[in-house]
C-alpha cells in the first residue's frame, strides 16, 4: 500500500475543512462515535445540516470563531492508498501553519470559492506551494452548488488561475481542475449528477491514481550524520556507528566515501540495522554506517561520494518565508538549522521582497514582516554542505532560529 | 495490506527518536504499558541498535493498574536491559498535590499530569517521549511532533513552531521542556500491523479473556476494587480491552478476537474509534484540549 502526503490551501473559508470532513464522511471513515459528536456539535450551533468542517477544528478557537488556525493532520485508507492530509488555515494571519503542512506534501488542494474566484490568498497559496515545488497541483473549484453548477463559471475561474501561471516561468507541476462542492458532495468522492458536462474523474479517484513516486533524488548520495552510536560494552568495543538517513542516492559496502568538512576518506564497511545488516543503503532508509577507518566525525558531519560532492561555502542565497511576527532586518543575526548543523548566522542582505499576487519585485525595503517571501543573502559561521532545494529538498532546505526567543523564524530554500 | 508504507512510517520514528537523543541532555521515554509505548520501546531499540537506548523508561502509576500490564512491564525492561523509574499518583495524593476525585466517574487518568510534571522537575527532564498519535483525537491531530511546554507542561496551540520538512527545532529556555511524538502519523491499525509484522508481545488483556464487568452508560467497564460502584450489577463476559489506560476509565469491548489477526480484523470493521472506549475524553467536547493546556501528554 502506498502512501500520499497531501495538503489543503485556499483562502478563509473557501471551503478546505468541509472537503477533507466530506472525504472522510463519504468514503465511510468516520466512527459511528466521530459521527455522533458532529451531529452533536451542528445542531448546538443551531445548523439544519452536518458542519463537517467540525471534524478536522479541533481547537476550541477555532470552533468558537468558525475558522482553522493550525494544521489538522488526518488520516484516512481506501483499499489501495493510505493518506496523511494536513488540513491548514486559509487566513493570512496564519501563512506559517499553511507552510507547515505544504513542506511535508506531495501534493496540494488549493480551494477556490466559486462565487469569488480567484483572489489574493489563492495566489499566495499557488506562489508558496511553486516555492516548495509541490510536483502535483489540485485546483478544487468549490460551492458549485451556489453558482448554479455553471459551466462557465468554472471555465472562467479555471482561464484567471491558468493566467496567473503564466508568470511562473520555470513553472513545472501538474494541475487538475476539478468542479465541487464540499458541502453537497458533488465530484469529491462520487461523481456528481448535476456537472454533466465535468467529463473528468472525482476528486477521490484522482488521489487514488496520481503518481507518487515523481520525484526521489536517486543520484547524488547524501548521508548527514544525524547520531553517533557508541554501545561501550564489552561485546562492541571501540564501535563507532554513524546513524542517520540517506537523503539522496544510495550507499553500499565497499564503496569510497568522503567525509565533510574534513575531507577525510574511508570505506563503507557495513550498512547496520537492528533487522541485520544490508548490502545497499538506499534513499530514505534510516541506516547506520560502519567505516573502514577511524576518523573524527560528529552530529552534522556528511558523508557523500568523492565524486559527486555538494557545494561547500559560508554564504548562501535563498528565498525565504518570514515567519515571525518580529521583523527581520538587513544585518539580522539568528541561527541556522540546514542538515544537522546549528550554525550561528546573519541575514546579510535583503535583494528583494516578492509579492504574490504581481509578482513585483520590490528591492527598496530592506526589512521583512510576517508571512513576506524574500530573496535574501545569508553569511553562516561555518560552511554549510548543501545543494540548490531544486536538485536536492532535504540538502536544499533550513530553518532560522531566533537565539533568544528559541523560535523557527523562517522557511529557506536554497537557490 | 504490504509493508510498503509501515516501512516509512517506521523510518520517520526511528529519525525522530535519533533526533531527541542528539538535541536534548535528559530526555525520558513515557510508558504506559499499553501498545503504543510498546511499539515505542522497540523503535527506539531500533534506532539505537547496537547500543541500547540512551533514555530512562518513566512510568507513572497510578495505582489503578491492570495487573497484567505491571507484570509485563517488568518483564520487558528485564529483557532489553533498560532503565525504569517509576513514580506514583498515590504519592502526588499522599503530599497534598493532588485530589482524589470524587463520585461515580472519579478516576486518576488527569492526576497523572501533576506527578508527571513533578517528575519532570525531579529529574530535570527536558525531553518527555510519548506514544501520543493524532489520529486518536482531534485536539492530538493539532500537535507538532516536537511540542514545546513551558515550566507548567501547558500546551500552548496558538503559539506553536512551524515544523518544516525534516528540520525538528528542539530549542528551549531554562524551565521549558519538549514532548516528542515518534508516532505521530501512524493510525491504530498501523501500529497493530506494525505488532503483526515485528511478532511483539503484549500485556494479555489486549486479547479476549473473561473478566467480571459491569455496565455503565452503555460501556463495558472492568469491576475492580478502584471502582464507585452505582448499584451496577456484575456479570461475567468475553471483552477484550482496545486501549489501556487507568482502569476507572478504560472500558472493555465484547470481543472473542484471541490473535493479531482476528484483532485486525476487528479494528478494520469497528464503527466505533479507539478514543470512544475512554471515559476520560467524553468528559466533554474539548476534553483533551483542556486537559493539554494543563500539561498532560
Ligand atoms: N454552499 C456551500 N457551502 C460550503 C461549501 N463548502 C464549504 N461551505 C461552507 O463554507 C463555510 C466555511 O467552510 P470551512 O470548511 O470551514 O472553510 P475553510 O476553507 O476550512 O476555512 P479556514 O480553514 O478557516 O481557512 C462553512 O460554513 C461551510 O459550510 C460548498 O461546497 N457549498
Ligand atoms: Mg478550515
Amino acid at each position: 500500500m502506498k502512501l500520499l502526503k497531501f495538503s489543503t490551501a485556499g483562502s478563509v473559508d473557501d471551503g478546505k475543512s468541509t472537503l477533507i470532513g466530506r472525504l472522510l464522511y463519504d468514503t465511510g471513515s468516520l466512527t459511528e462515535d466521530q459521527l455522533e459528536a458532529v451531529e452533536a456539535a451542528s445542531k448546538r450551533k443551531g445548523f439544519d445540516y452536518l458542519d463537517l468542517s467540525l471534524l478536522t477544528d479541533g481547537l476550541s478557537a477555532e470552533r468558537e470563531q468558525g475558522i482553522t488556525i493550525d494544521v489538522a493532520h488526518i488520516y484516512f485508507a481506501t483499499a489501495n492508498r493510505k493518506f496523511i492530509i494536513a488540513d491548514t488555515p486559509g487566513h493570512v494571519e496564519y501563512t506559517r501553519n499553511m507552510v507547515t503542512g505544504a513542506s511535508n506534501s506531495r501534493l496540494s488542494i488549493i480551494l477556490i470559492d466559486a462565487r469569488k474566484g480567484v483572489i489574493e490568498q489563492t495566489q499566495r497559496h499557488f506562489f508558496i506551494a511553486n516555492l516548495l515545488q509541490i510536483p502535483e497541483i489540485v485546483v478544487a473549484i468549490n460551492k458549485m452548488d451556489l453558482v448554479d453548477y455553471q459551466q462557465a463559471k468554472f471555465n472562467a475561474i479555471k482561464e484567471a488561475f491558468l493566467q496567473f501561471t503564466q508568470g511562473f516561468p520555470n513553472f513545472k507541476q501538474n494541475i487538475t481542475f476539478i468542479p465541487i462542492s464540499s458541502l453537497k458532495g458533488d465530484n469529491v468522492v462520487n461523481e456528481s449528477e448535476n456537472m454533466p458536462w465535468y467529463k473528468g474523474k472525482s476528486l477521490l479517484h484522482y488521489l487514488e491514481n496520481v503518481d507518487v513516486n515523481s520525484y526521489v533524488n536517486k543520484k547524488d548520495a547524501r548521508f548527514p550524520v544525524q547520531y553517533v552510536i557508541r554501545p561501550h560494552s564489552e561485546e562492541f568495543h571501540d564501535y563507532r556507528g554513524y546513524a542517520g538517513q540517506v537523503i539522496s542516492g544510495a550507499f553500499s559496502v565497499g564503496e569510497e566515501v568522503t567525509v565533510l568538512p574534513s575531507q577525510q576518506k574511508s570505506k563503507v564497511k557495513q550498512v547496520v540495522t537492528f533487522d541485520g545488516d544490508l548490502e545497499i543503503a538506499e534513499t530514505n532508509s534510516c541506516v547506520t554506517l560502519l567505516l573502514e577507518d577511524e576518523v573524527d566525525i560528529t552530529r552534522g558531519n556528511m558523508l557523500v561520494k568523492t565524486a559527486n560532492q555538494p557545494q561547500i561555502d559560508k554564504e548562501i542565497t535563498a528565498d525565504i518565508c518570514w515567519m515571525d511576527t518580529q521583523l527581520l532586518v538587513q544585518g539580522g543575526k539568528y541561527l541556522i538549522e540546514h542538515s544537522h548543523n546549528l550554525i550561528k548566522a546573519m541575514v546579510r542582505e535583503v535583494d528583494y521582497i516578492v509579492h504574490t499576487s504581481t509578482l513585483k519585485k520590490d528591492t527598496e525595503t530592506k526589512t521583512i514582516k510576517l508571512n513576506d517571501i524574500a530573496r535574501v543573502k545569508i553569511k553562516t559561521a561555518q560552511p554549510l554542505f548543501f545543494d540548490a532545494y531544486e536538485q536536492n529538498q532535504a540538502n536544499g532546505s533550513f530553518i532560522l532560529i531566533n537565539e533568544q526567543t528559541k523560535n523557527t523564524v523562517a522557511a529557506g530554500i536554497i537557490v | 495490506m504490504s509493508s510498503n508504507h509501515l516501512k516509512e512510517l517506521e523510518e520517520e520514528s526511528i529519525y525522530i527518536m535519533r533526533e531527541v537523543a542528539a538535541q536534548f541532555e535528559r530526555p525520558a521515554l513515557l510508558f504506559s504499558g499499553g501498545k503504543d509505548s510498546i511499539t515505542l520501546v522497540h523503535l527506539a531499540r531500533k534506532a539505537f541498535y547496537p547500543a541500547k537506548f540512551p533514555f530512562p523508561l518513566v512510568h507513572i502509576d497510578t495505582g489503578h493498574n491492570f495487573p497484567e500490564t505491571l507484570t509485563f512491564r517488568d518483564q520487558l525492561v528485564g529483557k532489553i536491559g533498560a532503565q525504569l523509574i517509576v513514580r506514583y499518583v498515590q504519592d502526588s495524593i499522599n503530599q497534598k498535590k493532588a485530589t482524589e476525585e470524587t463520585g461515580k466517574y472519579a478516576s486518576r487518568n488527569s492526576l497523572q499530569t501533576v506527578t508527571l510534571l513533578d517528575t519532570i522537575e525531579e529529574f530535570k527532564f527536558d525531553a518527555c517521549i510519548g506514544g501520543a498519535r493524532r489520529d486518536e483525537e482531534k485536539a492530538r491531530a493539532k500537535e507538532r511532533i516536537f511540542s514545546v511546554r513551558d515550566e507548567f507542561g501547558s500546551w500552548e496551540p496558538k503559539r506553536q513552531r512551524p515544523e518544516l520538512w525534516g528540520h525538528l527545532n528542539g530549542m528551549i529556555n531554562y524551565g521549558e521542556n519538549v514532548r516528542c511524538f515518534p508516532i505521530s502519523n501512524w493510525t491504530e491499525l498501523d501500529v497493530w500491523n506494525y505488532i503483526k509484522q515485528e511478532k511483539l508481545n503484549l500485556p494479555s488483556i489486549y486479547f479476549t479473556h473473561q473478566r467480571e464487568v459491569l455496565i455503565r452508560d452503555g460501556q463495558i467497564f472492568p469491576y475492580s476494587e478502584f471502582l464507585n460502584m452505582d448499584g451496577e450489577e456484575i456479570s461475567t463476559q468475553d471483552v477484550r480491552f482496545r486501549t489501556v489506560g487507568d482502569m476507572t476509565c478504560t472500558a472493555a469491548v465484547s470481543s472473542t478476537a484471541g490473535t493479531l489477526d482476528d484483532i485486525i480484523s476487528e479494528i478494520k470493521s469497528s464503527r466505533i474509534s479507539e478514543r470512544g472506549a475512554r471515559m476520560d475524553d467524553k468528559r466533554s467536547e474539548a476534553a483533551m484540549e483542556k486537559r493539554k493546556l494543563a500539561g498532560y501528554f
